[in-house]
């Protein structure tokens, strides 16, 4: 009698450990497979994608042009002003000058 | 030149006042649309770029062949117009990338190989600088190495697999985009002109102003 009862404890273990992956298992049956990330589905054509994933152009072409428009005003000033310091050296050594 | 410098001048700001407006009416490309619009101020820099190290190379040449300072004059002005322009490129070009690549920089040999050129200019610049007296001949060697490897950047999308655009693309540009981009590049090229004019002029005076204070000391 105490063997009979001792296989049932043993099967009743059994039972619950092998009840865990079952149930898992029948769980995740009853769940939709995930759905496979764009990327590795298919590409998006950029004018679908949602608006913060977008960059927008604008702000670059901008800032492309303002470069472009201060490299070149500043490298003009630079230039006027070295121009201006040297004719003004030129014009005080031709005072200090003796003159012949 | 000096009697062609005011209307010259006067002729390259309206030029540059006017890219704009070409530029906004100019067709917009099927698939970078806006910011394929840098590109009429990102290619004629690089233009004004290679041209100016090809000035300073030459001019190192002639200086390093017969020490003719007038073309030291010319050297040191193609060196910074390629460091200006070739930074205005360099700027310009990541603006592009940002959108076109979802990068602002890649490791391309194209990329790689313009910088190496732009940092070659910085250096030449440095050394006539901080060089001290005997620089000039350094600084010619260095502008001439400098300009040599201008071919490779520019033939680099040919010859290697980059992700930069090929040098097919202004050849086979649309009738629109093609006179708005030449008519940047002649604006930028005027613009060189000028700048020479304005850069050789002032090493010159600074020539006259040596050569005076040499005198006053005598």
């Amino acid at each position: 009698m105490r063997r009979v009862r001792s296989v049932w404890r043993v099967l009743l273990v059994w039972l619950l450990l092998a009840a865990g992956p079952v149930w898992h298992a029948a769980v995740d049956a009853q769940q939709p497979p995930p759905r496979p990330k764009p990327a590795e589905d298919e590409f998006v054509p950029i004018d679908q994608l949602p608006s913060g994933e977008q960059l927008p152009a604008a702000p670059l072409l901008i800032a492309a042009y303002a470069v472009a428009w201060l490299a070149v005003a500043g490298y003009l000033f630079s230039i006027w002003r070295r121009l201006d310091r040297v004719d003004r050296d030129i014009a005080e050594a031709g005072r200090r000058l003796p003159r012949t | 030149m000096q009697r062609l410098f005011l209307p010259l001048l006067i002729l390259v700001a309206a030029m540059f006042a006017y890219a704009p407006l070409a530029i906004a009416n100019a067709p917009f490309e099927s698939t970078m649309l806006l910011v394929q619009k840098i590109f009429y101020f990102h290619v004629p820099s690089w233009f004004v770029m290679f041209s100016g190290a090809f000035l300073c190379a030459g001019a190192s040449v002639v200086y390093l062949a017969k020490g003719s300072k007038n073309a030291d004059h010319y050297a040191v002005t193609g060196a910074e117009l390629a460091v200006v322009f070739g930074l205005m490129g360099l700027i310009t070009g990541p603006l592009w990338a940002r959108k076109a690549w979802g990068v602002w920089w890649e490791w391309d040999v194209k990329l790689t190989l313009a910088l190496v050129v732009w940092l070659t200019f910085v250096a030449y610049l440095l050394l006539r600088r901080y060089g001290g007296p005997g620089s000039e001949k350094l600084a010619a060697g260095v502008g001439i190495f400098g300009a040599a490897n201008i071919p490779f950047v520019y033939y680099s999308v040919n010859w290697w697999r980059t992700i930069h655009p090929k040098t097919t693309v202004v050849p086979t540009l649309g009738p629109g985009m093609r006179g708005t981009f030449w008519f940047c590049v002649l604006a930028f090229m005027l613009l060189m002109v000028l700048i020479i004019a304005a850069r050789v002029r002032l090493e010159r005076q600074r020539a006259r102003v040596d050569e005076l204070f040499l005198e006053l000391e005598d």
